[in-house]
């Protein structure tokens, strides 16, 4: 009796030791991240709650620049790339998870999409400077880093809306074809309306990461001095809607602050780390919304 | 879900014929016409096989650029040099520095990541209450969500200073600081999806190994931990293909340098920052210098592809189901 | 379901607001302030630099795009002269400016892409012949000096250096064999050489091995490149033992960080001599002070925008490169510049490649080809 309690006690040390080392470890990633945080805003508080920071642009002058282009660049090429990325997943992902039939063309697929995703980001870069911009002679305009960036996040559209059509229960699915329901039928009335909370959670953070994105946006050459708004989309005359935009050359903030890292002064480190801490800010909502949205989907949908 | 009374499952709306086999069915509501959806379905399939489109456009540029440039270039020096110039006079090329970069950086990352990440999933999934875990999951998520230029900056100017008072003789910029905040971007990577394995492993499972008097370490690490080995196994792909892939962290903090060793402390350069590195610069396009940037992107894009075919496969045979 | 439905139609109704709301800014002037008058046509301090051209009344009539691409070298100049020019037109100028380097710079002036192309070299051989083959004349014109600094760590004794002992550290066939400080002069200390410099694929390269191994792009390949000069000043803070060129506007802001040696070019017989404003415009500072130029596509210099934005870099000039920490070339060789511009000299007054001590008067005086 003595040697199983000894062995017992003993378990339950080790236990102990284990639990003490998780949370050590979980602990190295918080400290990190806290650090990381505390050092960008202690560099980068001072223009932080300026409204000139956010309404001048660029500016060789450390006192009067601002992150006017970068902001709106980023936001607009987030808009051309959910655009294009979330109608084009949404449909391969239905594609694959409800109508695919087992056979090697859909083998094939799959390995592409789970290839796709472990791509580095570069490549795609590469991509679009060979096949857009020397190919098909397109400017290095916000359309060429839209495509560019819609690539990149495709293959985690395609696996989110896979997955959140696979949590839906087959009964729903049966229930639909037993009155009559065709298949389109039950894909577009039934099953994207219950799945769009997951795919658009999927989305939010695909599009967080894509915000972050510089490298591919490097290689096919987004400009970094731009004291200039992309034209508006909305225009007096008719059409009343123009696509000029989509065609200029654009920046992005972490470029920007890529660039103003990279100045002699020490002024421009700072606005780099503010320009950082804006670029998290935007980074972080966007995951707490989507966090969010997850918490409320997994309340609410009871299958 | 309420159940349908059987009895009224079997009538028909009075004066529709029933549907035989092969027949299609009268129209009535919102119905469509059959060939419609055959004209939906290959729509989808067209969007699903973008991919493959895509993947084909990569390596089809990639290919013709480097064509020309391995019509200049010898393979043999390409894979057996030791010496990366390709700009300079005269040009070198043998990519193995390039390789050696993107070893060890990947190395060294996936030490400070596998270990510690799976650690911190096992934490999250067994020993973790529930406030902690909830808590903990989504800010463990934040350190991914961090743009990678930030992280190349921490790298430079705090883990290069710090790691330096270690090694003595060291570099400020090497491979050693870019490794370790590239292992720690990837943690969450690795846990999150490694615990999202973990947790959809059934009660049942650790209710036997508890049941014979195990505690819950080797439950986690003779039970769980094969038994959600699929999923475990995805996560440990993604790290490494991220790992690979991870471009501004290297690029700012390993060093412009290409280097043929296997030291960590010694600055270096991966195939991906050489990339970036020459599209900051200068090259115009049709030189060597460019083509090189394709070359090596081939030789990149060869590897993570073998490296995911075989990821894919082992997957599959691993998958367990319950 | 409902509550996600009116969550997502909320952000998405969000982001096409702030989308409409970023598109539709009106192209609103950054309001001149105070230390931006100056940069006027006026003549700056009697030195005969003037422009009708930069008449406030000329200058509001103008519209349109001045499209820049080349050196990065030569970027932060005319950034701010670019910038200063937006204002002075109430933005109803734009000029986007790139940093594609020198070479990608040329590649795109000849394909008649760009209007000007900034450049850290004089125009090559080959690019001249293409130049001619697609029809494209272009106007060089030199805009500053860039000194390019040998930055050594401020614990290093060391205070000057000659063009013979960098040579012997940085040649090709140094390579594996120069490690030390002592293999380059026996009476050195015996520390690691840990070498620092401009990335293989820049002009800045092209030009310290022209001027210091003999031969452009000839270079040891061993050392850490970069195109982010704060890298370099990072890393030669770091190591005791660093020996690393940077462009002196990076020296500069940083004399905490790194220390710069004095050049001695036998060539000369100025002795050791330390890159400052006044060493380099008297052109002391060899061989390692180079021009740095724009080149004009000869049919953008009709119209009106890219007109009055050249004499506008010119007369400002000296203003314009003191303040990014550049040097400016003598007061007559704008003068000379300008004449060229007015006069739409095309040619380079060069063989297609750089020439290391030689005066930018002289050059400006000879006929361009």
């Amino acid at each position: 009796m003595k040697a199983i309690a000894e062995l017992i006690a003993r378990r339950k040390r080790q236990d102990r030791w284990f639990a003490l080392l998780g949370l050590a470890c979980t602990l190295i990633g918080l400290v990190t991240l806290v650090v990381l945080l505390a050092g960008l805003i202690r560099d980068g508080h001072h223009r932080l709650f300026d409204p000139t920071f956010y309404s001048s642009f660029p500016s060789a002058r450390a006192v009067r620049a601002g992150i006017l282009s970068p902001l709106v660049g980023s936001l607009l090429l987030a808009f051309v790339t959910i655009l294009m990325a979330v109608p084009l997943g949404v449909a391969a992902g239905v594609y694959l998870e409800e109508y695919a039939p087992r056979n090697a063309w859909t083998t094939l697929i799959e390995i592409n999409i789970a290839n796709l995703a472990g791509v580095p980001s570069i490549i795609f870069g590469l991509l679009a400077l060979g096949a857009l911009i020397y190919g098909l002679h397109m400017e290095r305009s916000l359309l060429v880093g839209g495509i560019t960036l819609a690539l990149l996040i495709l293959p985690i559209v395609i696996v989110t809306t896979r997955e959140a059509l696979r949590a839906i229960p087959q009964g729903i699915r049966e229930a639909a074809y037993a009155l009559g329901a065709t298949k389109w039928q039950v894909v577009w009335h039934h099953l994207i309306p219950y799945s769009l909370g997951g795919i658009a959670t999927g989305t939010i953070i695909a599009m967080s990461r894509a915000l972050g994105e510089s490298a591919p946006l490097m290689t096919i050459g987004a400009l970094t001095f731009i004291t200039f708004l992309p034209p508006a989309p909305l225009q007096k005359q008719p059409p009343f809607v123009n696509f000029q935009w989509l065609n200029s050359e654009f920046t992005a903030m972490p470029i920007q602050m890529f660039n103003w890292i990279s100045r002699p002064q020490a002024q421009f480190s700072e606005l780099a780390a503010t320009a950082g801490v804006v670029l998290i800010l935007m980074t972080l909502s966007l995951n707490a919304v989507a966090i969010v949205l997850r918490y409320r989907l997994r309340k609410r949908i009871k299958w | 879900m309420t159940s349908v009374p059987a009895a009224e499952s079997t009538q028909s709306v009075p004066g529709t014929p029933m549907p035989g086999a092969g027949q299609s069915l009268p129209l009535f509501g919102s119905g469509r016409p059959r060939w419609g959806e055959r004209a939906i379905e290959w729509l989808l399939f067209l969007a699903a096989f973008v991919s493959v489109v895509v993947t084909i456009g990569i390596v089809a540029i990639l290919l013709w650029e480097s064509s020309t440039f391995f019509r200049g270039v010898p393979l043999l020096e390409f894979f057996t040099g030791r010496v990366w110039a390709p700009t300079f006079e005269p040009p070198r090329f043998g990519i193995l520095p390039l390789l050696c970069g993107t070893l060890v950086t990947t190395g060294v990352a996936l030490l400070v990541a596998l270990p510690i990440g799976s650690i911190v999933a096992v934490y999250m999934s067994e020993y973790a209450p529930f406030a902690v875990r909830e808590f903990l999951k989504p800010t463990l998520e934040l350190l991914s969500a961090i743009p990678t230029v930030v992280y190349g900056y921490f790298a430079l100017v705090f883990v290069g200073p710090m790691l330096q008072r270690v090694f003595a003789d060291m570099p400020g910029a090497n491979m050693l600081s870019a490794g370790v905040v590239m292992g720690l971007m990837i943690i969450p990577y690795v846990s999150s999806l490694s615990e999202d394995a973990m947790r959809s492993v059934p009660m049942l499972l650790r209710e036997g190994a508890y049941a014979l008097g195990a505690n819950r370490m080797i439950t986690a690490f003779k039970v769980v931990y094969p038994a959600a080995l699929s999923g475990i196994g995805s996560a440990y792909i993604l790290g490494i293909s991220r790992a690979i892939g991870e471009t501004m962290i290297v690029a700012i903090a390993a060093g412009g340098q290409p280097n043929f060793t296997l030291d960590p402390r010694q600055p270096g350069l991966t195939i991906t920052a050489y990339i970036v590195q020459v599209s900051m610069g200068d090259l115009p396009r049709g030189s060597v210098g460019y083509q090189s940037i394709f070359a090596a992107g081939l030789l990149l894009f060869v590897c993570t592809l073998g490296f995911n075919i075989v990821g894919y496969f082992l997957r599959k045979r691993f998958r367990e189901s319950y | 379901m409902f509550r996600t439905k009116m969550i997502m139609r909320v952000l998405l109704a969000g982001l096409c607001g702030l989308v409409l709301f970023g598109c539709s800014q009106p192209a609103a002037p950054v309001a001149p302030s105070n230390d931006t008058v100056g940069r006027s046509g006026e003549a700056v301090e009697g030195n005969g630099l003037s422009s009708p051209l930069l008449e406030s009344a000329a200058l509001a009539k103008l519209s349109g795009k001045v499209r820049i691409d080349g050196s990065s070298s030569l970027f932060p100049v005319i950034e701010v002269a670019a910038e200063d020019f937006q204002t002075a037109t109430r933005k109803a100028v734009d000029v986007p400016i790139a940093h594609a380097g020198t070479g990608g710079g040329f590649k795109r002036f000849v394909r008649g892409e760009i209007d000007l192309c900034n450049a850290s070299r004089p125009i090559s051989e080959a690019e001249r012949a293409s130049c001619k083959e697609a029809g494209i004349e272009f106007i060089e014109l030199p805009v500053c000096f860039d000194a390019l600094t040998i930055a050594v760590n401020p614990g290093n004794k060391l205070e000057s250096i000659t063009v013979e002992q960098l040579k012997k550290i940085w040649s090709p066939d140094s390579q594996g064999q120069v490690m030390k400080w002592s293999d380059v002069d026996p009476g050195w200390p015996d520390t690691p050489l840990r070498l620092f410099g401009a990335g293989s694929d820049s002009g800045t390269f092209d030009y310290f091995t022209e001027a210091i191994v003999g031969k452009a792009r000839s270079s040891r390949t061993d050392y850490t490149g970069s195109e982010d000069d704060n890298a370099l000043v990072q890393g030669i803070k770091g190591d005791p033992g660093a020996l690393g060129y940077i462009p002196f506007a990076y020296y500069i802001e940083n004399t905490k960080s790194v220390k710069a040696l004095a050049v001695d070019w036998e060539k000369d017989e100025a002795g050791p001599v330390l890159p400052s404003l006044e060493t380099v415009v008297q052109s002391q500072y060899n061989p390692l002070s180079r021009p740095l130029f724009i080149y004009v596509n000869r049919q953008s210099a009709d119209r009106p925008e890219v007109k009055a934005f050249v004499e506008f870099l010119l007369v400002n000039a000296v203003k314009t490169v003191a303040e990014v920490k550049y040097m400016p070339l003598p007061a007559n060789a704008y003068l000379m510049a300008l004449d060229r511009f007015r006069e739409l000299k095309v040619g380079s007054g060069f063989q297609g490649k750089p020439e290391v001590g030689v005066r930018i008067e002289d050059i400006l005086a000879r006929e361009p080809q």
